[in-house]
């Protein structure tokens, strides 16, 4: 009486390792809650969106190739559904709602940009392609190349961004002074001004970020 | 002794990014260390029953 209707299209056999794939996407739910994070810089839509990212892994967990990277596989789900869950946004809304959120300081994002480090606040002003490449090989430990799987770009655009990012990280946290010391301004003004600038610089086409223009 | 010397100001960089990077590190792991929230295992368990289990569904 379990059985349900849905479960019919399941090749006979499958269903046995229905368990262990559970319990293997138990394990790495902590991870999809941090690479949720990192994307959206915001506790509730991040654990919206790992979730989402569980609901499509078990229904396409038949095509997952076994004794590859589940992580990998799962990550690139996430970065999917994060990427096309926006574009809709970006349809649905109003543009300025979008760009109020992306400027630290307006309105109830205030609050919250309070909490975060500079660091966090910084990741922040990256392009999509720069902090995504950072996160996955500078935090999540993947190798350049399932980076490059899960943003679905050349090695080599990887290891370019991820120079990129963390060179602009530098030049964010700690000013125009860098190569005089590694002091940085106190001032949480000079970090927001900065972001405004960048804000303004980057025209709102959140749209399009997921597969870059032109890749060269 | 110059401050704008190469070998210090590459050193001073590197030291400097190498503190951003377990600045990033730090911050992904504290997320990857929160105990899973009750409403992800919850998601884990309905999806047995429902293969159509809507995410984001705020379990109270």
């Amino acid at each position: 009486m379990v059985a349900t209707p849905a479960r019919a299209h399941f090749e006979p056999g499958k269903n046995e390792g229905d368990g262990d794939f559970k319990s293997e996407l138990l394990a790495l739910i902590p991870f999809l809650r941090a690479f949720a994070r990192s994307l959206t810089g915001n506790q509730e839509g991040a654990d919206d969106l790992a979730q989402e990212t569980l609901v499509k892994a078990w229904q396409s967990r038949s095509t997952f190739i076994p004794g590859t990277n589940l992580k990998a596989w799962l990550f690139t789900i996430l970065r999917n559904q994060f990427y096309s869950d926006r574009r809709r946004a970006w349809r649905q809304a109003p543009w300025d709602q979008e760009a109020a959120e992306r400027i630290p300081g307006g309105g109830e994002d205030q609050v919250f940009s309070a909490q975060l480090s500079d660091t966090a606040r910084a990741l922040r002003v990256l392009s999509d392609e720069q902090r995504e490449a950072l996160i996955l090989v500078g935090a999540g430990g993947f190798s350049y190349e399932d980076a490059a799987a899960i943003c679905k770009c050349a090695v080599g655009t990887v290891k370019s961004r991820v120079a990129r990012a963390r060179k602009a990280l530098m030049e964010i946290l700690d000013g125009d002074d860098t190569l005089d010391g590694v002091s940085r301004p106190a001032e949480g003004d000079a970090a927001r001004e900065i972001m405004a600038q960048l804000d303004r610089l980057a025209p709102p086409e959140a749209g399009d970020t997921g597969g870059k223009r032109r890749p060269k | 002794m110059s401050e704008e010397k190469p070998n210090e100001k590459s050193r001073a960089i590197r030291a400097r990014q190498r503190a951003i990077g377990r600045e990033l590190r730090r911050m992904y792991d504290d997320v990857a260390q929160e105990p899973v929230p009750e409403d992800f295992l919850d998601l884990l368990r309905r999806i047995d029953d429902a293969e159509d289990a809507r995410p984001g569904k705020k379990v109270s």
